[in-house]
């Protein structure tokens, strides 16, 4: 009893530890910002291995979501003889929700994952430390860029992911089902607003999830065990936890954004 | 150098896509696209109630879309919905006799202004004002109309 009491302790005392080292990392990011503005080519570079090279997934899925939601929408709608605000539907569950939602989830997968093994393998290879010992510092020259790099590429892929997944919607409504694409856009304009959809669904979420996900991603590769299992773990780590962080954070913006 | 000058256009290429993309969902997906482009001239139609009629709701006549509904106000003296429609400068040959009623696509469907044309050769111009409207149906009235007429019928039946 008092073991088990003992052990729920030590997780919670393990659970701290581990904020707390990932909060002063993240000031170690933050005080590399300066450093990092002298060199913006490692941004660059970084924004294509994580930006360009997720660009067909987002891409892919975009279109798949939206075309499902097309599909889905009609074929509830249509027996209510509602299939005009099929534009809304599809627009809606988009821009507020599964837009940045799914393209933090692809992105935790496909380039955080990629993140971390990066990283990790830096370590076991102890690049990190020859860093230090040439007085190079790996926070300016390793960490930073690709924080930088995904906290940009972030909201940009969940708004190609969205937008692509818009004309998913309108290629099924309205080319494939026939519904009016007049009525498909229209409606869609008149229920969707700048400020209060896109820029509060969209444009927040992904900044915060892009925030947290490379986060998540550059912190679980510099705290691996540097073996090739500690890798290992490490990957798997950061797409759980970046699936279960950005999942409950939706669910606090969406309270805070859309509850009532 | 080269292969530098191909990695740098390819995140040049994913950066004005994702600021496409994001222009996309400001002007084709939400409503701002046509805040500035709104070229139409003004009617106004006063209406006892509008039921649900929201702004940038169609304006239609014979089932074509002419026009927007531009702007909703109450007229506090007469308590009186004023409806500002904006019609599409093409369609410049509307009667002044025009009548506008509210009508809805659907049973569930969105409300809009229906505009039956009047005989008269005199053309509405901005700022003219329909005089012939008719409210929306508010189906709650309806509904209450015909219950307490079928319980006005019933009593009157049992009346000798």
């Amino acid at each position: 009893m008092l073991e088990s009491v003992r052990r729920l302790g030590r997780l919670a005392l393990r659970f701290l530890q581990r904020l707390g080292k990932a909060t002063l990392f993240l000031l170690g990011l933050l005080g590399a910002l300066a450093a990092l503005c002298k060199r913006p080519g490692l941004i660059v570079k970084q924004l294509y291995s994580l930006g360009v090279l997720s660009l067909p997934i987002i891409a892919m899925s975009g279109l798949f979501v939206g075309m499902v939601l097309g599909l889905q929408g009609y074929a509830n709608l249509v027996d209510f003889g509602a299939t005009s605000t099929l534009g809304t539907v599809v627009a809606l569950s988009l821009v507020r929700e599964l837009g940045p939602v799914l393209a933090a989830l692809l992105y935790a997968a496909r380039a955080g994952s990629a993140l971390t093994a990066e990283i990790g393998l830096m370590k076991v290879t102890e690049q990190l430390a020859c860093m230090q010992m040439m007085a190079v510092d790996p926070f300016a020259r390793v960490f930073a860029p690709r924080f930088v790099a995904g906290f940009i590429a972030m909201p940009l892929l969940a708004g190609i992911f969205t937008a692509i997944g818009v004309l998913g919607g309108y290629f099924v409504a309205v080319k494939q089902l026939g519904v009016d694409s007049g009525a498909f856009w229209s409606q869609m304009q008149a229920s969707v607003g700048l400020v209060d959809d896109v820029i509060k669904g969209v444009v927040i979420k992904s900044i915060a999830f892009g925030w947290v996900a490379n986060w998540i991603a550059v912190f679980e590769g510099y705290d691996a065990i540097p073996t090739s299992e500690g890798i290992s773990l490490a990957t798997t780590r950061t797409v759980v936890n970046t699936a279960l962080v950005v999942l409950a954070l939706d669910f606090v913006l969406t309270a805070i954004f859309f509850g009532v | 150098m080269v292969a530098i000058k191909k990695l740098e256009l390819a995140v040049g290429v994913f950066v004005a896509l994702g600021l496409v993309a994001f222009f996309m969902l400001a002007m084709k997906v939400s409503n701002i696209a046509e805040l500035g482009e709104d070229k139409g001239y003004k009617v106004t139609a006063r209406f006892e109630s509008i039921g649900g009629l929201k702004i940038r709701a169609p304006v239609s006549l014979a089932g074509v879309r002419i026009g927007r509904v531009a702007n909703i106000g109450l007229d506090t003296q007469t308590y009186e919905a004023v409806v500002t429609l904006s019609i599409d400068p093409q369609y410049d040959r509307l009667p002044t006799d025009s009548s506008a009623s509210i009508l809805t696509s659907g049973l569930l469907g969105e409300q809009y202004v229906g505009l039956e044309p009047g005989g008269m050769d005199t053309y509405l111009k901005n700022g003219s004002t329909l005089k012939l409207t008719q409210s929306a149906l508010v189906l709650e009235k309806l509904i209450a109309r015909m219950i307490t007429g079928a319980a006005d019928s019933e009593g009157s039946s049992k009346k000798p």
